[in-house]
């Protein structure tokens, strides 16, 4: 018995080790860092700035809406699509297709966003054939949604689909012929059950997109800053890592919100 | 179970072989930090000849071992915090002054470098590094704008105030960078680049958010490419950035306003890490030699200082206004130099609010 409880210990090890090496150690770092002024000294000074600064602030503002408009769309688009995909007789393939551009490169796909979107483009080439002049499609808030929110959608579709296949049929069955129709089966039953996959789809997707910062140059020109602009210019150009980690610290703060937002409040037993 | 065991074990061996292949090619091409007949040269991604460095391993023995960063303060991070052996390095001059007060870099010795004398005065004795005591110039270059001459008329876009033209609403791309935008509405305002006072920044910053109304977008690198696809008929970047685009589109043109811009230097440096000195001495030679900087420079489409490799170079090139001002333009170009922390935040914090601005 106690050689078994050796033994636990023995494997937890290198879990612990890890945990405390990249995940506690890094965020105490920053935490420290951002309580601490240039020459070493601890203060809130950081804070003061961040919080008395109207632009930061804005920029918060910024992140934090562009976030939400990316996780709505991606929401309105993905559960439509987790469900029909659900229907389909070859699901794993479909979904298979959906997740396929997951395994390019991100920076990859926003060049080729650049090729559609610009003024020589795709699209500005296809609508000249309707007699539409070029227009400016680029830097602007659409395409930075628009490709936000594609880089986005296999992240909400996963998790939403998954939940959606382990819902039992019989209970579907079972609502129907207790005389309930097609959607209020759907608003009743699927919707309640596959909750937790859309909190999941949520989290995966609110949280990445307050700190997206290469689509904010590349496709949104900078016309759309967010607080990932601003961390990126404190740690590499200003060398102002105090004020960076301020910032960092602000976003965690904002991450653990969302978390208990979209945390499942009832313990259900899922099953496999 | 057993799958899984014998899987793991499939993915150990492949990586076992991409390890062995990859020390195998490195030992091959010379990269690495062993060995003594080795020269690690930490430079700007693309910014050399490739066939020049083989010359050098050719002419001397020595292995270069190229490594590139894509910003100067990047580079200032990775030697600071030590544990490289970068023999030599190409910062740009204020990050020269900032590495000479954080002790970081090692004195020149004048009698070993034989080739120094075929540099042109104008690009030597700089306020950053006086008598060329720690650097040596690599390349040089502007701030200016590129503009497309089938959607602009040439004499529209003679002087930095004509960007606030009415007439190019939604036009013009900015570079992503708080020190040049801000320097030239300084310039237009006939204040320094190197302004260290509120009121004239503020009132830098008060021109500048005018100018938002025609700022397209505001992006680095990627300059090149868009005004090379028409994305935007006007840009504000640099002299070797235009080049590269006037490349791939033979309709754009480069300008530096006569009433002043930024002038810029990459100078070669020995960081205090060095550990092959001899080697770094033979390669600040070796791309001194008129010839070597001369094919360097058509390369890289850059302005070379090397006055004789300058000679060297094809009459189209070296008379070339866009790229070798005339002396009356040189001499309205100011050189940037180190803001200090507090200057530098303040400058960038201008620049984010600019930013912020809505349309």
């Amino acid at each position: 018995m106690k050689s078994k409880q050796q033994r636990q210990l023995f494997y937890l090890v290198p879990y612990g080790a890890w945990l405390l090496l990249f995940v506690i150690a890094p965020l105490f770092l920053l935490l420290f860092q951002s309580l601490t002024s240039a020459n070493g000294g601890l203060t809130l000074h950081n804070y003061a700035v961040y919080f008395g600064s109207g632009t930061y602030l804005r920029m918060t503002f910024n992140s934090v809406w562009f976030a939400f408009l990316i996780t709505l769309i991606t929401l309105v688009i993905s559960y439509p699509m987790a469900y029909l995909l659900n229907q389909l007789k070859r699901k794993q393939f479909w979904l298979l297709l959906v997740i396929l551009p997951t395994w390019i490169n991100l920076l990859l796909k926003t060049y080729a966003f650049i090729g559609l979107l610009s003024k020589t483009g795709t699209v500005n080439n296809f609508m000249s054939f309707f007699g539409i002049a070029p227009q400016q499609l680029l830097f602007s808030d659409w395409s930075f949604l628009l490709v936000a929110a594609y880089i986005e959608i296999p992240f909400m579709i996963l998790p939403i689909f998954n939940s959606l296949a382990e819902i039992d049929p019989k209970l579907e069955q079972a609502s129907r012929d207790l005389g309930a129709n097609k959607w209020q089966t759907l608003r009743r039953v699927i919707l309640p059950l596959s909750m937790p996959g859309v909190k999941a789809g949520i989290q995966a997707v609110f949280i990445p997109s307050l700190s997206l910062f290469m689509i904010t140059r590349l496709i949104g020109g900078n016309r759309v800053i967010t607080l990932g602009t601003a961390i990126e210019e404190h740690f590499l150009v200003t060398q102002n890592w105090q004020l960076g980690s301020t910032i960092g610290v602000i976003l965690i703060v904002a991450m653990v919100v969302t978390m208990i937002l979209t945390r499942d409040r009832v313990k259900k037993n899922t099953r496999k | 179970m057993k799958k899984l065991l014998s899987s793991v074990v499939a993915i150990l061996i492949v990586v076992a072989v991409l390890f062995g292949a990859q020390r195998y090619l490195a030992a091959k091409t010379g990269s690495g930090e062993g060995g003594s007949k080795v020269l690690n040269l930490y430079n700007w991604g693309d910014y050399i000849d490739p066939a020049l460095l083989k010359k050098f391993t050719k002419e001397t023995g020595y292995k270069v071992s190229y490594e590139t960063f894509d910003s100067n303060e990047a580079m200032f991070t990775k030697v600071k915090q030590g544990g490289t052996s970068y023999d030599l390095a190409v910062p740009s001059e204020y990050m020269i002054e900032k590495m000479k007060a954080a002790n970081l870099l090692l004195p020149l010795d004048h009698r070993t470098l034989t080739e120094l004398k075929n540099y042109d005065s104008r690009f030597l004795n700089q306020s950053f590094d006086r008598h060329n005591k720690y650097s040596v110039p690599y390349f040089w270059g502007t701030l200016g704008i590129i503009y497309n001459d089938k959607y602009v008329k040439a004499s529209d876009v003679q002087h930095w105030d004509d960007l606030w033209s009415s007439k190019f609403k939604n036009q013009v791309m900015l570079i992503d960078s708080a020190r040049d935008v801000l320097g030239f509405t300084l310039i237009t305002q006939g204040k320094s680049v190197n302004d260290k006072s509120t009121a004239d920044l503020a009132a830098a910053q008060g021109k500048l958010t005018t100018l938002m109304p025609n700022v397209k977008a505001i992006i680095a690198d990627e300059i090149k490419m868009y005004i090379a696809q028409d994305e935007a008929s006007i840009a504000v970047t640099y002299s070797g950035e235009a080049s590269e685009a006037m490349v791939n589109n033979k309709h754009l043109h480069y300008v530096v306003p006569s009433e002043g811009s930024n002038l810029w230097f990459d100078n070669i440096v020995m960081p205090k890490t060095a550990k092959h000195k001899a080697a770094a001495y033979a390669f600040l030679n070796f791309i001194s030699e008129p010839k070597n900087a001369a094919q360097n420079a058509e390369y890289i489409g850059y302005a070379t200082p090397n006055k004789k490799a300058l000679a060297l170079l094809p009459k189209s090139i070296r008379e070339d206004k866009q790229f070798y001002p005339d002396a009356k333009t040189v001499s309205h170009l100011q050189v940037y130099s180190d803001l200090g922390q507090k200057w530098t935040e303040k400058y960038n914090d201008a620049f984010l609010e600019f930013k912020m601005t809505q349309r």
